[in-house]
Order: structure tokens, then C-alpha cells, then sequence
């Protein structure tokens, strides 16, 4: 069993975190991932910040900015993660981003730099089934998952193709559009949720606009896991190298609520 | 050229969008749905004699096609002083600055609105630059009755006003972006998050031949109007083909309509002029020169970047070749050695721009002026009866208040 399949058969719901690496400087991030682990998050998404992340919302463009503003590097991402490994042997790690910082050096370089850091998988946003050749084979040659994402619009007959060659999770982006902003209807999720699982033999984690344990909750009730990305961002803009405390404990409140939302339900209906 | 030429320059790109190594779909999954139903709605279209026949009617009675063929003697006489004996070629000019809102990329919105509307599609949206493609993409809107919507870098904002206004009049939400350095590529940026969030709905007009595929293939067909033309009229005033096809690059969508009818004809040479800024050692906007192949905005392509592929600001004198890529034909035509690429400086544009003021009486847009600044080079090493076609892509009323500044005059 990976580190990956292993966070999603803990018999709860996993909470999956999303920071953006190097934000508000490279030296800082050790100390915000830990916090992440300390408050009970499943699996570690690390952004790999980008000039131009035009899938984001403004939180995490601001957070890019930062990260290279503070002179984040490609190789300071990877000691990052290095580091964290080190640290945390079985907590999973992703690395998210934008196909230019990924294949710049070539996808092979890349695959092999991700596997010696002991990243788990690889989120990249704009690089679509498609064009799976660009950066999928030399992934899956070096043993790291390829994390695809399905959106509102992946309809069932592309839905194969989104599948095909993944593994780890499959990420659900319950809204089209940005990061960080709306939150999609319940009702919506449970229907994709439902539809994506009748498919798919690897766990579900839904995302994009949860930011209050009570909306994880109400997610984690029907999927394997809830992504939280945009609001441990914005807590990281607020307190900057201080951040690490405020992210422990939004972290403890969404892991509390997502790791027992099944429970609360269970003891809800009994 | 390559000693594997292929049987046709024409037939790209192939089936997934890729132009060679270059072009493709690099989108977010969200945007995929809708891309491929705009491959399969435009591959539609180009079947469809009514769709051709409304396209073909909107360009002659509404944009004023086609376009001129015009010998420019006094341009070519001025060149031909600094010539040696025997050489100095002709220069003719493709007058596409005389289109309705005086650019090339009328054609491209006029071939987009009516996608959009075959897509049954509500609203637009667009990204511009120097607000030439934010103009005329508010037109169509206006003449179609679409609310549109235009993403311009808040610093384009600032140094286009007159083109901002002129959107505010046609009826055009035009909303500053203040991200990244807020010019061109900040725009199409935040163009692509309201995409994105709007797709049940929406069309973007992208105004270059950049972009995910379909949009490098649909704007190089829809601008490729410009070469079919001129090919027509050359051979109809001269009973033969020009020697050298010279257009400004920014996207480079002027340069492929020019070029692409043109590129199966083995003695027409081709000449793109990117944007040197400051030099090419310093800021400036020339992907091909000083940029190398990497993914954005929906192609791979040739980019301005660093080693870690963060897409670094490209500068230019003109808003309109101020981005950092281009698009991924011409990475192509570059790497295939069909068409040759060379730079103008900020400095040869303003030289380039005040020589066909003062020679031909026309005012130039400072796109075109970076073209003319080549053509100044070129043209006195070819012999007398060489023949130089120009795509004069924009007019220059909307730069003359820049130019005045970079003259130093107080308006």
C-alpha cells in the first residue's frame, strides 16, 4: 500500500491541505507544513508557485507572488519537500502546480527529482488528458501518482480518459472556476461524487471554495476526502512567518470535523 | 530551409493541435469540454457555405474588404539613396490599417462573434493589449448584441486611454488587472479565470493566433484573409508573386494571415519582426530570439522565461507586442527554417514610424512600424526589381500621444 491509498483507508474521510511552497518565504515552510501535520491533515499538498496561475483565485496568486518574490526556486521546492520527508516518513506529500515549472528541465528530470524528494504524486492544472505525453509517462516511470482532476464539466464520456493513467486520488473541482472562491450546492457534490465513484476504483477528494469545518463536514459525509486550500492560504498572508499556530489550528478544527463527520452522522441518525 | 521539407507548409496543424512540437491544449480540465466542442463547432463552420458567405458579406460591407495593394514610391526611392547602384527593391504595402477600426484584428472578431453565435453563446469576453483587439471585439458586440466584457493590464489602461474609451463608447466593460505587471499577459490571465467560471455561457475572442488549439488554427484562417487577398491583387498589378513578405510579430497574428497563403509558394521569402524593446540584451519582447520553448496560456511555444520556467515581463514600445510569447505556428515555421524571424528596437520603430509618415503620408501604428523598421534595412540589399509586400496591420492614431512623448513633444 502507498503512503497515498494508505491516508484514504483509515476508515474516516482524509483531510487533504494545500499550501503554497515558499510563501511567505522558502525558510518559513517547514514550519507551516508541520502544522498541517500536527493538526491532523492526511495529505500534504505543497504548491509549487508560478508567474502566471491563471486557475487561481486571488489568495493563491497573491500567495505565488509571495513565494517568488521571496526568491522560491524550483530546487528550494524540492529540499521542501526533501526536508519533509525526512521529517514525516509517512505522512503523503503532492506537489501542485502549472506544467511550465514541471517540464522546463524535461518531464524525466522532473519524475526523478520528485521521486528522490519522496513526493507521493504530482498535481499539474493545465496539462489535461490530452496532452498526458507531456509530463504522465515519465511520472508513472518513476513510480509518482498523477493526480488528475474532474470538474462539473467532465462529462461521463470523457470521464474514462480523466481515470486512465491516474492514481492516488482523483480530485474533484466541485466548482468551475477559480480557487478559493463560491462554494458549490451540496446536492451537486453528492451527485458528482456518486457518478465519479460508480467509476473510479481510486478515492475521491473534493475541493475548491471549502473553507469552514462545517462545510468539510458536510463534504467528507460523501467523499473519501475534502481538499482545503484558499483559507490556510489567507491565514498565511495574515500572520506571515507567524503562521504556523493559526494554520495548526484551523487545520485541528477541519481534521476534527472531516475525521468525524461519518460519526457525528451515524450518532445523529441512531 | 530543412532538408526534410515537407509536402505542404499548409496542412498544420495536426489532429490534436500540435503544430510540430508546438501547440496543443495545455487547459484546465474545466476549459476541456468546451474546447473540444469549439474544435468540433469550427471544423462545422468551415464545412458550411452559409457561415463562409455571412463571414465573406461582414468583411466587404462592414470591415471594408478587400483591402488595398498599394506601391509606395516615395518610401522606396528614400531606401534606394542609401542603396548601392542597381539595388533598392519596391515596397508595397497590404493596407489593412484602413479596415473598420483601423487594424487587422477586426477580420479575427468578425470570424469569432459568428462561432460564438453558432455556439449559441451569450456572452463575450476578451483580453487586450494595446486595446486594438479590445475595440474591435466590443464592435462585433455591439454590432451583434452581446454584452462584452474586456480584460486590459491596468498599465495598459493607463497608456491607452483613447482605445479605452473608445470600448466604454461601443458598449465594452473594460476591467483594469492590476496582477503580475498588469499589461497583455496578466490580462489574458484573468480573461482565462473568467472563462473558466463562465463557461455555460461564454466565448472568449482571443485576439491572437495563440491559445489553446482550436484558436491558433482558427485565427490564422480567419486573418489569413490579408494574404489571400494581396496574392490575388500582386499577381493581378505585377502578373507575379513578391520576392519578400515582411509583418510585425507580437502573437504574430497579422504575420501568419499574411504568410500562410503565401507559404507553398517556394520563391516567396518571409520575413516576422519581433520586438526588441531596449535591445535584445536588455527588455524587450522577442520570444524567438531570446526566449525558448515552454507551456502558457494554452500552447507550448517559444517563451520569455527564466531556467525555472517562471515567464519573465516582456517590454515593448508598443502595447501590442508586448508579450512574452507567440504564437505556435510561427515556433514552427522558425524551427522548420521556412520563414526567418528577426527584431526592431523601440528606437528603429519610432526611425520606421516617422519615414512612412513623411514619405508616403501615413501614419502608422507602432506594430507595423517595427516591420517597416526591417524593411528599411532589407529593402537596399535587394535588387531594383525585388519586390517587398508589408502588411500594414494598424494605423497610428492611437500611438501618437506615446510617440510624442518618446519625441519629447508636449501635446
Amino acid at each position: 500500500m502507498t503512503r497515498l491509498s494508505a491516508a484514504f483507508a483509515k476508515g474516516r474521510p482524509a483531510l487533504v491541505t494545500f499550501v503554497t511552497g515558499g510563501d511567505p518565504t522558502p525558510a518559513d515552510t517547514a514550519a507551516i507544513l508541520d502544522a498541517l501535520v500536527e493538526g491532523g491533515a492526511d495529505v500534504i499538498e505543497l504548491g509549487m508557485p508560478f508567474t502566471d496561475p491563471m486557475a487561481d483565485g486571488p489568495a493563491i496568486q497573491l500567495a505565488n507572488l509571495r513565494a517568488l518574490g521571496a526568491g522560491t526556486k524550483t530546487a528550494d521546492i524540492l529540499a521542501i519537500a526533501a526536508a519533509f520527508r525526512a521529517r514525516h516518513p509517512e505522512v503523503p506529500l503532492v506537489l501542485m502546480g502549472y506544467a511550465n515549472p514541471m517540464t522546463i528541465r524535461g518531464a524525466d528530470w522532473f519524475a526523478a527529482e520528485c521521486a528522490k524528494a519522496g513526493v507521493d504524486g504530482v498535481i499539474c492544472v493545465d496539462i489535461p488528458p490530452e496532452e498526458d505525453a507531456e509530463l504522465g509517462p515519465a511520472l508513472r516511470a518513476a513510480g509518482v501518482s498523477l493526480i488528475r482532476l474532474a470538474t462539473p464539466t467532465t462529462d461521463a464520456a470523457r470521464l474514462p480518459a480523466v481515470l486512465e493513467g491516474s492514481s492516488g486520488f482523483l480530485y474533484y473541482v466541485s466548482v468551475a472556476g477559480i480557487t478559493g472562491m463560491q462554494q458549490a450546492a451540496q446536492a451537486s457534490i453528492e451527485e458528482a461524487v456518486a457518478r465519479l465513484k460508480a467509476s473510479s476504483t481510486i478515492p475521491v477528494a473534493v475541493g475548491f471554495g471549502v473553507r469552514t469545518p462545517d462545510q468539510a463536514a458536510a463534504i467528507a459525509r460523501v467523499a473519501d476526502g475534502v481538499v482545503v486550500g484558499s483559507a490556510l492560504v489567507d491565514l498565511v498572508a495574515k500572520h506571515g512567518q507567524a503562521a504556523a499556530g493559526p494554520v495548526r489550528e484551523l487545520t485541528a478544527a477541519l481534521s476534527q470535523a472531516v475525521h468525524q463527520s461519518r460519526q457525528t452522522l451515524q450518532e445523529q441518525t441512531a | 530551409m530543412n532538408d526534410h521539407a515537407p509536402n505542404s507548409f499548409r496542412n498544420q496543424p495536426d489532429e490534436r493541435g500540435h503544430f510540430g512540437p508546438f501547440g496543443g491544449r495545455y487547459v484546465a480540465e474545466t476549459l476541456m469540454p468546451l474546447i473540444l466542442d469549439l474544435e468540433r463547432e469550427y471544423t462545422a463552420a468551415k464545412a458550411d457555405p452559409a457561415f463562409k458567405a455571412e463571414f465573406d458579406d461582414l468583411l466587404e460591407h462592414y470591415v471594408g474588404r478587400p483591402s488595398p495593394l498599394y506601391f509606395a514610391p516615395r518610401l522606396t526611392e528614400e531606401l534606394r539613396k542609401s542603396a548601392p547602384a542597381g539595388n533598392g527593391a519596391q515596397i508595397w504595402f497590404k493596407r489593412d490599417e484602413l479596415n473598420h477600426t483601423g487594424a487587422h484584428k477586426i477580420n479575427n472578431c468578425i470570424g469569432q462573434i459568428l462561432l460564438a453565435i453558432r455556439m449559441g453563446k451569450t456572452r463575450i469576453i476578451a483580453e487586450t493589449g494595446a486595446g486594438q483587439h479590445g475595440v474591435a471585439t466590443a464592435t462585433v458586440c455591439a454590432r451583434f448584441g452581446l454584452p462584452c466584457v474586456v480584460y486590459m493590464g491596468a498599465t495598459d489602461v493607463a497608456r491607452q486611454a483613447p482605445n479605452v474609451f473608445r470600448m466604454k463608447l461601443l458598449g465594452a466593460e473594460v476591467v483594469p488587472v492590476t496582477a503580475g505587471a498588469a499589461t497583455l499577459k496578466d490580462a489574458m490571465n484573468e480573461a482565462l479565470r473568467d472563462w473558466v467560471a463562465n463557461v455555460h455561457d461564454t466565448f472568449y475572442i482571443i485576439g491572437t493566433a495563440a491559445g489553446p488549439h482550436p484558436y491558433p488554427e482558427l485565427v490564422r484562417d480567419f486573418q489569413s484573409v490579408i494574404g489571400r487577398e494581396a496574392r490575388a491583387q500582386m499577381l493581378a498589378r505585377t502578373g507575379r508573386l513578391p520576392d519578400l513578405l515582411v509583418a510585425a510579430i507580437g502573437g504574430g497574428s497579422n504575420a501568419i494571415g499574411l504568410f500562410h497563403p503565401f507559404l507553398d509558394d517556394p520563391s516567396v521569402k518571409m520575413l516576422g519582426v519581433e520586438a526588441a524593446g531596449h535591445g535584445l540584451d536588455k527588455e524587450h519582447a522577442a520570444s524567438l530570439a531570446g526566449g525558448r520553448p515552454g507551456i502558457l496560456h494554452g500552447n507550448k511555444t517559444y517563451l520569455l522565461q527564466d531556467e525555472d520556467g517562471q515567464i519573465t515581463e516582456g517590454h515593448s514600445i508598443s502595447a501590442g507586442l508586448d508579450y512574452p510569447g507567440i504564437g505556435p505556428e510561427h515556433a514552427w515555421l522558425k524551427e522548420i527554417g521556412r520563414v526567418d524571424y528577426t527584431s526592431a528596437t523601440d528606437q528603429e520603430a519610432l526611425e520606421g514610424f516617422q519615414l512612412l509618415c513623411r514619405t508616403e503620408g501615413i501614419i502608422p501604428a507602432l506594430e507595423p512600424s517595427h516591420a517597416i523598421a526591417a524593411v528599411a534595412k532589407v529593402a537596399p540589399t535587394l535588387p531594383e526589381d525585388a519586390i517587398i509586400l508589408v502588411n500594414l496591420c494598424g494605423r497610428g492614431d492611437k500611438d501618437i500621444f506615446s510617440v510624442a512623448e518618446h519625441l519629447g513633444v508636449k501635446l
